[in-house]
């Protein structure tokens, strides 16, 4: 199938052509940071984990959001999702693959990483890391190509592969739980070691990794005849909208414990980032906008007239994506580390280098879903499955109620140029 | 026939690929191998610690002299950035004990610096996080580092509540003056951690810890299991505590205040 990623339109290459521009560009700094070592990047011996890490641990939670497609469909036989499917696994591909290279430029002796096989030690989450990563990634590999191939032969999916898909829905829970684990077992880091965490790791990957994905899926539409079922769409943003209210109510839940207890190691963290100590206000802004923006998303998607407004929907997802991502992509990571463990403030930022490379990792995972969305969405054309009506419905809607193509096309066209305001 | 040939090409894939797996298996289930061969005349003890007498060793200038003598004795690059590198170190009492504070200290203790080390704690996290078993406890309590195993995903720095790990961002021999390096301890690589180790290479040797040495008897080194050993002395005699004691973690390090 893979052969069908090597026909596309003039505006597909240029688009490979672009992102392997920043893959080169970031590799060159890759290697300028493998000569010379992280000393490129802004950690320091206080905030030894930084941009690299908050990213992998961001995209663990996109690659466990394509469970709140496989789910419905597998578990509740809710069949609007059934050609959302390959792309919830298609973008867990992907994210799998973009955290293991956040990992490895992470790393300060990238040669040796195999030592985590050679010398197994179970005792490590980091291993647990590595091992229900790599299961994930080939769970979804197998499971999103057989079904693909069989899609595309004519033939039903074969029995063999239900298991494997049951156990890729237990194991995207797991992956999040266990980089969760990562985290907050740690004796010293007291903005990590809350229980809660791996439960609001799981409520902000369900609603950041979906909304990513409507996110691409909505650009797919754009340049490819695949559209997405109207009602899938709505589920889809019912569950986003649902998982950051809980995400949120989480956080709450963190502040009053920190709070109201009282207790200066709990409440430091929170000070630090809201509203800055020791003269040090680095994140202020940053996490206020956090807030802002997660209150602005919840108020566009919570009332259904608001939510089910599809030239809103981009703008309220784009906000979410934000908000979630300063939450657990930046202040996460620098909130652990500062205070630091003498109770000071070391101020982190990323380096200009540590972007390039991180650029190049988040372009590496674009092209892995370009060229598999694009093998994808060709299968489905050829199938006629999911497909653009001229009235702008999908094949799938079996309530379609639109009229004349005419007029479906005369309301289309704002629709368009919202779209494409939003690209 | 053919079945034959599939099912002999068959056992032979398995047992090759068992071969090729079986001794990776048993080094895998086997730990670290401290790289330090005691010597003929080398101190034993069941479980090393250290008591600092605060009183005596308090001012910036006794804990440089201090970090001096171990510095040099490690290589220990001096980097005048915030990745430097610290073994040993100075650091005033909210800093060293952020969890004791009391806002009307007397004068003495809180004009004091403290001496910051590893603490070579009994339930270290640094070593329960370690993905590649590069750093261990040995059996004298002692938590040390395999530099040529270590990968430098720095989980142990995220995980000591101590912040007593440095992780080589960059190449430390840029850092050292190589004309007087210490020739019996090696320099470190760029891209792993390091830490106090305790003087393990000179306790092999029947040497006392170089900053015990340059102490001038301000700080006591010994074996807690032995109730007639001089740490456990000046443990039941003076009033000591330890940092961070709600981590769990049992440092091996008391301070006498």
């Amino acid at each position: 199938m893979l052969e069908r990623a090597l026909k596309g339109s003039p505006r597909y290459w240029a688009w490979i052509g672009f992102l392997l521009v920043i893959i080169c560009a970031g590799a060159l700094v890759w290697i300028n940071q493998l000569t010379v070592g992280l000393k490129i990047t802004g950690m320091s011996r206080d905030v030894s984990w930084g941009f690299y890490i908050a990213q992998f641990t961001y995209l663990v939670g996109l690659a466990a959001s394509g469970v709140m497609i496989v789910l419905p469909y597998y578990f509740h036989h809710y069949k609007p999702n059934k050609h959302m499917v390959i792309f919830g696994e298609f973008m867990a591909i992907a994210a799998c693959i973009m955290c293991m290279l956040f990992i490895v430029v992470d790393l300060g002796q990238p040669q040796r990483m195999l030592n985590v096989m050679f010398h197994p030690t179970p005792n490590s989450i980091l291993f647990w890391d590595m091992t229900v990563l790599i299961g994930y990634l080939s769970l979804n590999l197998l499971c999103g190509w057989v079904c693909l191939e069989h899609d595309r032969i004519r033939l039903p999916h074969p029995k063999w592969i239900k298991p494997f898909i049951i156990i890729s829905i237990v194991w995207a829970f797991s992956i999040h739980t266990v980089t969760a684990f990562l985290y907050q077992g740690l004796p010293g880091r007291h903005y990590w070691l809350t229980a809660i965490l791996a439960a609001r790791f799981l409520a902000s990957a369900f609603c950041s990794g979906p909304a990513i994905l409507l996110l691409v899926l909505k650009v797919t539409e754009k340049v490819t005849t695949f559209r997405m079922p109207k009602r899938a769409v709505a589920t889809l943003t019912k569950i986003i909208a649902y998982a950051m209210a809980v995400n949120m109510f989480f956080f709450l839940l963190e502040v009053f414990t920190s709070f109201y207890s009282n207790l200066p190691g709990h409440m430091h963290p929170l000070v630090y980032l809201f509203s800055g100590v020791h003269g040090h206000h680095e994140l202020v802004a940053w996490m206020w906008t956090f807030i802002a923006f997660a209150v602005i998303s919840l108020a566009m998607l919570i009332p259904p007239k608001l939510r089910d407004n599809q030239k809103l929907l981009p703008w309220a997802l784009v906000i979410l994506v934000i908000a979630t991502w300063i939450d657990k992509g930046l202040g996460l990571l620098i909130g652990g580390f500062n205070p630091t463990p003498f109770d000071t403030i070391t101020p982190y930022w990323p380096s200009g280098k540590e972007l390039m490379v991180s650029a190049m990792v988040y372009a590496i995972g674009a092209l892995i879903v370009t060229v598999l969305f694009k093998i994808a969405t060709d299968v489905k054309q050829e199938l006629g499955n999911s497909q653009a009506l001229p009235c702008g419905c999908s094949s799938e809607d079996d309530d379609c109620d639109c009229g004349t193509a005419e007029e479906a096309e005369a309301e289309e066209a704002p629709a368009a140029d919202a779209a494409e305001a939003t690209a | 026939m053919k079945n034959n040939r599939r099912s002999f090409i068959k056992l032979a894939g398995l047992a090759a690929a068992g071969l090729c797996v079986a001794p990776k298996a048993t080094l895998a289930s086997g730990g670290g191998h401290s790289p330090v061969k005691a010597g003929p005349k080398a101190e034993h003890a069941k479980r090393w610690a250290m008591v600092i007498d605060t009183r005596k060793v308090h001012t910036e200038e006794d804990i440089k002299v201090l970090q001096h003598a171990c510095h040099s004795v490690h290589n220990v690059p001096d980097i005048p950035t915030k990745q430097n590198i610290k073994w040993l170190w100075s650091a005033p009492y909210e800093e060293c004990f952020p969890e004791q504070q009391n806002p009307h200290l007397d004068d003495d203790v809180k004009g004091r610096s403290y001496m910051l080390l590893c603490n070579h704690c009994e339930n270290p996290p640094c070593v329960r996080v370690c993905p590649t078993k590069a750093t261990f406890k040995r059996p004298d309590g002692i938590v040390v580092m395999d530099y040529h195993r270590c990968i430098g995903c720095r989980y142990c720095m995220a995980a000591c509540p101590y912040g007593s790990r440095s992780f080589n961002f960059g190449e430390p021999r840029d850092y050292l003056d190589l004309t007087k390096l210490n020739t019996d301890f090696p320099t470190r690589m760029r891209g792993v951690v390091e830490k106090c180790n305790f003087c393990v290479e000179r306790l092999a040797k029947g040497l006392q810890p170089a900053c015990v040495e340059a102490s001038d008897g301000a700080i006591v080194f010994g074996d807690l299991a032995d109730k007639d050993s001089e740490v456990r002395k000046v443990l039941r005699e003076n009033f000591t505590i330890r940092r961070k004691p709600t981590a769990g973690t049992e440092p091996s390090v008391y301070y006498i205040i």
